[in-house]
């Protein structure tokens, strides 16, 4: 099987690969793209640590293939705030210490920044069933989902 | 006395917390060198069958295939544990489980790995299996190894029995007989997973010449070193482990499943060899915790004393010999000052999986029956739980039901805590009930190597060996920096490669605060010395005439002179004038860890159309001797309370009649997640460990134990049954109903 060459934009920057017809996103990102931030803790679109966005659209990139990420743009957590300037959301998880072992942060940060792009003033359910796909082994959820919710007070400009 | 604190008990960022919000933290399959090669393991479909031949000529041929390896590329080890360890990672002669490692292959890329796997051809004739722990006892049971059934035990029990322990004072029955009610059950627990999001994964390189470099995912970089060089024949000090960032283990980690496969890969091929095993692979051959069977009878008089308690401990660790029900057995009655107690625990082979350490290894399933029992007969002698477990709880100088006598310990300020908890007056909705339990852990200490350099301006940098699983970066540079009277950020701590700092051991038993702990205070005094003694120098006095406070040297006593306070940050500046690099660093096994008790309250409803149960409300007290960083402390309450709500109510493996495991995924093993779960609320108890300069007495574990039983009590108030088995899923309430 031949390779297939893909254009796409990650993280702003427009960016070419060939990947193998059957190759996953997340396979490309880690192994071709050097971007490790997206984590495969399941391989089967079940645990979340490999959330990335398409067009903003929140996706398991191991349940992606890599060829489907042609004319798309693409958002890793890579992609995010940067240490320089941390999004509001990675600082309120650093803040509330909504992370123990920190695999599934990445994951995390990626579909909570997709859920306060479609609601920006959740309620803790919400919240809570929005990452529901995101499993956390370490924390109980506790500061992640209050990390969250804080973090979208703040950027909804509101006192927290 | 109360210490007061300058940085402990201050909620700072921790230091890893940047590369992990960010995406940079180096995993176990994060990293990757140029001309790895990429490994796969071949797994048994049989839960037992001997392994009649392997032919790996036509995988070897494949285009892209560099090495292929089965049981037979490994020699002997000497050390029996380290065998059963090797003989877990690649079956030799036998394949004992479903998903026991037969063969492994590297190759130059994944698929071909994958294609190579499918090319080995395996002759299995299949054995009869034995799945359930009271069948695999039982005389009669297909045995997994010969000759390693424990010594005192005689013919009432099979092979397959590789432990008996026991542990009490005083005569049970004598006890019985003064009850005014005696209770006597049985109960059974799945066997669950750690359930750690990050699958083992390692790169190893491995010269013919002995010398290898191995990045791995582990609790303890010097464990791997010392069991993979007795597997590998080779010198420990040519091995040189890096512990990656570690994506969870809760004790599932404190093994290796994969690396001596990925070092002979590697030693085979000449090359770096990249080994991840897939989450199927984690489920079906890493280490679960024991599944349980268990009988507990208590007798109590009307007035809520407990007269006599007995349990019964049976567990099964999967297929080879191992010892963890003593935990079970030790940790069964330690809530409670008992005259007459005996626990006794059987260890019991089956065709599963090796077993490994989950958080609190043993404890929870004997916990949860005892409390069980504990809240039965306060619902039969109409007695409130709190008021009965406070009549009878441990507390200083009460001798264990395991043996030793208690020192200062938390578990009546826990009771008195959840008793006067808004939680626990609060009214009750329909179909809702609400469960006690205590819980225990022991705590451990053992052996640890810190190093601490004081930098030349001032700040310090500290190497310790303890791979850090929830924050014990920021808690060890917190114990630094309050040691030494400096500033938080000034300190800098890393975990070390085993070349790097002396030996520590694993990353378990919730011992890092603790023992890494010491090491770093002591390491501070030795530092704090050396710096007293520059100052000295400097100031032409005796070195017995300075004193250090709050960061600096000062002169003490009449004849030292008057000299304003000397800092750290100044003296380190001058170091190199005044005999060099200033360093401290201390190498010990402290063993006075701080026992720790739990009690946990739960509101959970159930429904009684589908059998579901909900946690509505959650409050869990724990005392934690000293808080370092609060807020990790409460995150580890949090957490191991939510785990052992998966364990109440879903987690379970579920096996064929075939002894294959049908549930080796995240969608059908199932752990809680965020929409299952309500906030857990956390409350600190500091009673101090006499053992720690501090008072830290640990805090990882305890909070896996309690929740078992608070939940079934809960829902035995909610539909007025009570379930003898764990997990409580849906249909087997509705079942029950």
């Amino acid at each position: 099987m031949s390779k297939i060459h893909v254009t796409t934009n990650v993280n702003g920057d427009s960016v070419e690969f060939l990947c193998e017809p059957d190759e996953v996103l997340l396979d490309v990102l880690r192994d071709r793209l050097n971007l490790t931030g997206a984590k495969e803790g399941c391989g089967t679109g079940d645990c979340g640590a490999c959330s990335v966005t398409i067009d903003g659209r929140l996706v398991a990139s191991c349940l992606v293939l890599g060829a489907e990420a042609e004319g798309r743009v693409i958002e890793t957590v890579e992609g995010i705030g940067s240490a320089k300037d941390l999004h509001p959301l990675q600082r309120h998880l650093l803040e509330h210490a909504a992370l123990q072992c920190g695999v599934c942060t990445p994951g995390i940060i990626v579909a909570a920044k997709a859920l306060l792009a479609e609601n920006p003033d959740p309620t803790e359910e919400e919240a809570r069933y929005w990452l529901a796909g995101n499993l956390c082994r370490c924390t109980g959820y506790d500061k992640i989902i209050r990390a969250v919710l804080s973090a979208a007070t703040e950027m909804r400009g509101e006192n927290a | 006395m109360k210490q007061e604190f300058k940085v402990l008990g201050t909620r700072p960022i921790r230091p890893d917390g940047l590369d992990k919000v960010t995406g940079k933290a180096m995993f176990g399959a994060d990293k990757s060198v140029t001309g790895m090669l990429h490994a796969r393991i071949l797994r048994s479909p049989h839960a037992h069958a001997e392994i009649v031949s392997i032919d790996t000529s036509k995988a070897e041929a494949l285009a892209g295939v560099k090495a292929v390896i089965t049981g037979d590329d490994f020699a002997d080890v000497e050390n029996r544990w380290s065998r059963y360890t090797m003989q877990n990672c690649m079956a030799q002669g036998r394949a004992l489980y479903d998903g026991h490692a037969v063969a492994a292959v590297a190759a130059v890329s994944k698929t071909i790995a994958a294609e190579a796997l499918k090319l080995i051809e395996v002759e299995y004739k299949v054995l009869s299996h034995v799945m359930d722990v009271d069948e695999a006892m039982a005389p009669g049971a297909p045995v997994l190894h010969e000759g390693v059934k424990a010594r005192k035990l005689g013919d009432d029990v099979s092979g397959n029995t590789v432990g008996y322990y026991s542990f009490g004072h005083g005569d049970p029955e004598k006890g019985f007989a003064a009850a005014d009610e005696v209770i006597e059950r049985t109960f059974k627990t799945a066997a669950v997973h750690q359930g750690y999001i990050e699958p083992h994964a390692c790169l190893a390189d491995l010269g013919s010449d002995g010398k290898g470099e191995l990045w791995c995912s582990t609790q303890g970089h010097y464990m791997v070193r010392e069991v993979c060089a007795e597997i590998l024949h080779i010198d420990a000090s040519q091995l040189r482990v890096t512990a990656s960032e570690i994506g969870g283990g809760f004790g599932g980690k404190t093994t290796v499943f994969i690396e001596p496969v990925a070092l002979k890969l590697s030693q085979k091929a000449g090359k770096p060899v990249k080994l991840v095993m897939s989450r199927e692979d984690v489920f079906r051959a890493s280490g679960p915790t024991m599944s349980a069977s268990m009988d507990v009878k208590i007798g109590m008089s009307k007035d809520g004393k407990i007269t006599g308690a007995h349990a019964k401990l049976r567990y099964q660790g999967g297929a080879f010999p191992y010892q963890m029900v003593m935990m079970g057995a030790m940790s069964a009655f330690a809530a409670y000052d008992l005259e007459h107690v005996q626990a006794e625990g059987w260890d019991v082979m089956t065709n599963r999986p090796k077993m490994i350490s989950y958080r609190a290894p043993g404890a929870p399933m004997a916990v949860y029956a005892v409390e069980s029992v504990m809240d039965e007969l306060c619902q039969k002698l109409e007695l409130d739980p709190i008021d009965t477990r406070l009549l009878n709880a441990a507390k200083e100088g009460t001798k264990s039901s395991y043996g030793p006598t208690f020192k200062a310990i938390g578990l009546v300020e826990a009771l008195e805590a959840a008793k006067a908890h808004p939680h626990y007056s609060a009214p009750l909705a329909p179909n809702t009930g609400r469960g006690v339990s205590c819980g225990f852990w022991f705590n451990f200490g053992g052996q640890v190597s810190v190093s601490m350099a004081i930098n030349a301006d001032g700040t310090v940098n500290l190497i310790e060996g303890n791979p850090d699983i929830g924050g014990s970066r920021a808690s060890i540079s917190m114990m630094a920096a309050e040691a030494l009277g400096i500033e938080f950020d000034r300190v800098r701590t890393i975990v070390g490669d085993t070349a790097s700092v002396g030996f520590s051991d694993v990353t378990d038993g919730s011992r890092v605060t603790f023992a890494v702990g010491i090491a770093t205070i002591n390491a501070a005094k030795a530092a704090i010395k050396e710096m007293c003694q520059r100052a000295a120098k400097i100031w032409e006095i005796d070195a017995e005439a300075v004193e250090w406070v709050d960061g600096a040297a000062q002169p003490t006593g009449h004849n030292a002179g008057n000299f304003p306070p000397m800092s750290l940050a100044e003296i380190a500046a001058t170091s190199g004038k005044t005999g060099g690099p200033i360093a401290g660093h201390h190498e010990g096994a402290p063993d006075k860890a701080g026992v720790s008790f739990g009690v946990h309250l739960v509101d959970v409803e159930v429904d009684p159309e589908t059998g579901f149960t909900a946690i509505k409300r959650y409050t869990a007290f724990q005392d934690v001797g000293k808080a370092i960083h609060p807020a990790y402390v409460e995150g580890q309450i949090q957490g191991g309370a939510v785990q052992g709500i998966g364990w109440a109510l879903n987690e379970e493996y579920i096996y064929g009649e075939d002894g294959r495991l049908q549930n080796a995924g995240f969608l059908d093993y199932r752990i809680p997640v965020a929409s299952d779960l309500p906030m857990i609320e956390p409350v600190i108890i500091e009673v101090p460990n006499p053992g720690h300069p501090f008072g830290v007495r640990g805090c990882g574990e305890t909070a896996i134990v309690p929740p078992l039983a608070a939940v079934a009590n809960g829902v035995a108030q909610a539909i007025g049954v009570r379930m003898f088995a764990l997990p409580m899923s849906p249909p087997k309430i509705l079942k029950a109903l």
